[in-house]
C-alpha cells in the first residue's frame, strides 16, 4: 500500500451516544443491553451467590429439600394471538423456567396489573386461559395480587407469575456446565412465537398459519432426565432467541459453540416472514422450545427420548461444544463457510432494504 | 425453502468458485455498492470462499449509514415535539445525530414508531387527525417510489396532517464520485439489484462509457453474488467493460416505469450530503415545489439545521472502499455496535457492523485482515 495521503473529500463521522441515562426498549431485549443493565445496575445492589448463578431459576435448600424458585413478568401485545394469550404465556413461561432447572413445578403465584378501562370480558378470557394452562401443567395457583393503575399508566394488562418446584438431589443443571465435546440439542422449530406476535401487531398485517408454540416443557424435561443424567444445561430460548441462550452458555462455561445451519429446524412460514422483514430467526423468541447441552455419549439416547414426547418430535442435534473460540457461538453456513452468531445489542430492528 | 434455497446451494457455489479460480489470472478489486449485498457476503462468508486475488471492498450502499448528521438532527428535533408522531424504518432509530438518537427521543416521551411501509403512516394519519405524522424517508431509489406514492396520495386526499422529511439518495452519482477520486482502487462494480429493479440500468451504461470499467447488476443471494463476481472477472480478464445483468429474475433494462413516473412526479433531484463522504452534487431527491405543503423540513422550520461531522474514525475511507473495517484501530475495541464510533457500525447493513457481527472470529484466528 502507498503511504496514506489526506483524502480528497471531507472526512466525517458521528460521535456516538455512549452513556445511556435512561431506560430504552433495548434494555428489555435479552441482548447485550439487558446484560449490561443486570451487571451494572441490578446485581450490585443484591449480591449473593445464588443470584449470581444467573440461571433461569434459583435453587435453594429449604429444610433439606432443594426448592427451585423463579419469577417472570409478561407484557405481550396483543394480549391474544394464535396459539395462546398472555395467560397461557404467564403459566407456561414460569413453569418452563422451573423446568430448565430440572424441577418438578408445583405452585404458582399470580399478580395482575390492570389498566383502568380494561374490559372485564378480556380479564375473564385471560383467567380462563390461566386455569386451563395450570391444569394442563399440573400446577396450582395458590396466591395472588391485583392492582389497578390509571388509564395510560399500563397497557391493558400486565401479568407476573412466580413459581416454586422441587429438584431431586442428583440433578445439577447450570449454564456453566458445558464442556468441549458436548452436543447441542434443540426440541423443535424456532421463531414460531416471535413471528406470530409480529404478524399480529398493528401496522404489520400479513396472513399466515403460524401459531405461537407456547407450551409447558417440564414433562419433556422429565423424560430427558430419565433417559440420561448426562444433561449439563437446559435453556428455553425465549426473548433474544436461540442466539442469546447459546451465547450465555458459551460465556458462562467459557467454551465455544459451533452450530450447523442446515440442522436448525425452521418452519417455512417463519423463514419466509424473516426473509421479508429482514430478521434473523436465530434471534426470534420461542415459548415452547428448549435447548439442551448434553454429554456426547448420551446425545443419541436423549434425542430418542425427546422424539417420543409430543413437544420433542422435531428435536434435532444442531451443534457441538468446542474448545476453540471460547465464549463465541459460530455457525457453519449452508455454503460450508463459518460465521459468528453474536449477541444482539438491543432489539432486532427490521432492516430497510 | 422454495425460491431461496436454490440460491444458497453449496455445490453450485463451489462450482462457481472453481470457475472463478480458473479464469482469474491476476488480482482484481471489486466493489459491491449495496448494503444488502455486503450483508449477504458477510453472513454467508463468501469472502472466505473467493480465490486469494479477488478483493471485495464495500461501498456506501447502506442508506442508514450515509444519512447525514444534520438530517438525523432534524428528525430528532421534529420527533421531540409533543404534537408529532415520527415514523421511520427500524434501523434509523439507533443512528446517532449530534446529540441524541431517535431511540432516546422515544424514551423521553417522543412518539417514534417503526413501520414497514409509508402507507402505514398514511393510515395512522387518517386515524389520528390530531397528530402531525411525519415520515422520515430514507433510502435509495428502491424505497423512493413507495414514499413518493404516499405523498402523492396524501395530496390527492387532502390529508393535512401527513408530511415527509425526505433524505433520499441516488446510487449513480455516488459511483461517479467514488470513481472520480484520484485514490480509487475499484476495477469493477456489482450493481445494486433492488435499485435497478426500479430504475433499470440505462444510467449505468453512462458510467461504463465514462470510466471504462465493467458493472454487473447483481442480486442478493449467495449464488447471485458469486455469479456476478464471476461475470465481472470474466469481463476484466477479457478486457471488456459493459453493463451486464445477473439479476434477470428481477431487473429489466427499462426498470419499473410506473414507479419511475410517480417518483418523478413527487421528487426532484437535489444536492445531498452523505455521511462519511461529504457533499455529492445531484445525488439526492427532495420534494418538488408542488408538494411543499408536505415537506416536514419547511413545516417545522428545520431548514436551517446544520451539523459539522467530526473526523473521529476512518468511516469515510471504509465507505469509499479505500480501507477495510478491520484496518481501523478502533474496530471491535473502542468501536462496537453498542458504542459505534462511525455510521458503518450502526446499521446491520453497514460494512463495519457486518464484519463485526459475522467475521471477527476469522480475523482473530488468522491474526490478519
Amino acid at each position: 500500500m502507498p503511504p496514506e495521503t489526506k483524502l480528497d473529500v471531507a472526512l466525517n463521522c458521528p460521535v456516538p451516544i455512549a452513556a445511556r441515562e435512561s431506560i430504552l426498549l433495548g434494555h428489555g431485549s435479552g441482548g447485550r443491553m439487558s446484560g449490561d443493565l443486570l451487571r451494572n445496575v441490578l446485581l450490585p445492589a443484591l449480591q449473593n451467590p445464588v443470584l449470581e448463578r444467573l440461571d433461569d431459576q434459583a435453587i435453594v435448600d429449604v429444610g433439606g429439600s432443594r426448592i427451585a424458585f423463579t419469577t417472570d413478568s409478561f407484557v405481550v401485545k396483543p394480549l391474544f394471538f394464535p396459539g395462546g394469550d398472555i395467560g397461557t404465556l404467564a403459566v407456561n413461561g414460569t413453569v418452563n423456567d422451573l423446568a430448565m432447572g430440572g424441577a418438578e413445578p408445583l405452585f404458582l403465584s399470580l399478580a395482575l396489573i390492570l389498566e383502568e378501562g380494561l374490559p372485564l370480558d378480556t380479564l375473564r378470557r385471560v383467567m380462563e386461559s390461566i386455569r386451563v394452562a395450570a391444569a394442563l401443567a399440573g400446577v396450582v395457583v395458590v396466591t395472588g395480587d391485583t392492582k389497578v393503575v390509571e388509564k395510560g399508566s399500563g397497557d391493558g394488562l400486565f401479568v407476573n407469575t412466580s413459581g416454586i418446584g422441587l429438584v431431586s438431589s442428583e440433578v445439577q443443571l447450570s449454564a456453566d456446565q458445558a464442556r468441549p465435546g458436548d452436543r447441542v440439542l434443540l426440541s423443535g422449530t424456532i421463531g414460531d412465537h416471535g413471528i406470530t406476535i409480529l404478524s399480529q401487531r398493528e401496522g404489520l398485517e400479513f396472513e399466515s398459519a403460524i401459531a405461537s408454540d407456547t407450551a409447558a416443557l417440564h414433562t419433556l424435561v422429565a423424560d430427558m432426565l430419565r433417559a440420561s443424567c448426562e444433561i449439563r444445561c437446559l435453556r428455553d430460548p425465549t426473548r433474544g432467541g436461540l442466539s442469546s441462550s447459546l451465547n450465555e452458555i458459551a460465556a458462562r462455561s467459557r467454551v465455544g459453540i459451533e452450530l450447523k445451519e442446515d440442522a436448525i429446524p425452521i418452519r417455512e412460514e417463519v423463514q419466509g416472514a424473516c426473509e421479508i422483514l429482514g430478521l434473523d430467526p436465530l434471534y426470534v423468541a420461542n415459548e415452547g422450545k428448549l435447548l439442551a447441552i448434553v454429554g456426547p455419549t448420551a446425545a443419541e439416547r436423549i434425542l430418542e427420548a425427546m422424539h417420543q414426547h409430543p413437544l420433542g418430535r422435531n428435536a434435532r442435534m444442531i451443534g457441538t461444544v468446542t474448545d476453540s473460540h471460547p465464549t463465541m457461538v459460530t455457525l457453519r453456513t449452508r455454503l460450508g463457510t463459518s460465521r459468528i452468531v453474536d449477541l444482539l445489542s438491543g432489539d432486532q430492528l427490521p432492516r430497510i432494504c | 425453502m422454495k425460491y431461496l434455497d436454490e440460491y444458497r446451494d453449496e455445490k453450485i457455489a463451489r462450482g462457481i468458485v472453481a470457475e472463478l479460480t480458473r479464469r482469474a489470472t491476476r488480482p482484481w478489486v471489486l466493489m459491491e455498492i449495496c448494503g444488502g449485498q455486503t450483508h449477504t457476503l458477510m453472513r454467508y462468508g463468501i469472502d472466505e470462499m473467493l480465490p486469494a486475488g479477488i478483493e471485495l471492498v464495500h461501498g456506501p450502499g447502506c442508506p442508514v449509514c450515509v444519512t447525514s448528521l444534520e438530517m438525523i438532527d432534524k428528525a430528532t428535533e421534529i420527533a421531540s415535539r409533543p404534537d408529532v408522531t415520527l415514523i421511520s424504518y427500524g434501523d434509523m432509530l439507533r443512528v446517532p445525530g449530534s446529540h441524541t438518537d431517535l431511540l432516546h427521543v422515544k424514551a423521553r416521551g417522543g412518539d417514534v414508531r417503526v413501520v414497514y411501509s409509508p402507507t402505514e403512516g398514511l393510515k395512522f394519519a387518517r386515524a389520528n387527525p390530531g397528530r402531525k405524522v411525519v415520515f422520515f424517508a430514507v433510502g435509495f431509489e428502491t424505497t423512493a417510489p413507495a414514499n413518493a406514492m404516499a405523498v402523492w396520495q396524501a395530496k390527492r386526499e387532502g390529508l393535512r396532517n401527513f408530511s415527509m422529511l425526505a433524505c433520499h439518495v441516488l446510487v449513480p452519482p455516488a459511483i461517479r464520485a467514488l470513481l472520480s477520486s484520484p485514490r480509487n482502487r475499484v476495477q469493477g462494480f456489482i450493481g445494486p439489484g433492488h435499485v435497478c429493479t426500479v430504475m433499470g440500468y440505462r444510467e449505468y451504461e453512462d458510467l461504463v462509457r465514462e470510466f471504462h470499467l465493467p458493472i454487473v447488476v447483481g442480486g442478493f443471494e449467495p449464488l447471485d453474488l458469486l455469479e456476478a463476481i464471476l461475470m465481472l472477472v470474466t469481463q476484466l480478464e477479457e478486457r471488456r467493460a459493459v453493463v451486464e445483468n445477473q439479476y434477470v429474475r428481477s431487473v429489466t433494462y427499462e426498470g419499473n416505469l410506473p414507479a419511475q413516473k410517480v417518483l418523478a412526479e413527487v421528487f426532484e433531484v437535489c444536492d445531498r450530503k452523505w455521511r462519511g463522504i461529504g457533499g455529492i452534487p445531484e445525488s439526492g431527491l427532495s420534494l418538488r415545489e408542488e408538494y411543499a405543503e408536505f415537506d416536514a423540513d419547511r413545516i417545522f422550520g428545520t431548514e436551517g439545521v446544520t451539523a459539522d461531522e467530526p473526523a473521529e474514525c476512518i468511516s469515510a475511507e471504509v465507505l469509499q472502499g479505500l480501507k477495510k473495517p478491520t484496518d481501523c484501530s478502533a474496530f471491535g475495541t473502542r468501536c462496537t455496535p453498542e458504542n459505534p464510533l462511525g455510521a458503518p457500525m450502526v446499521s446491520s447493513e453497514g460494512a463495519c457492523a457486518a464484519y463485526y457481527q459475522y467475521r471477527r472470529h476469522a480475523i482473530a484466528a488468522t491474526g490478519t485482515h
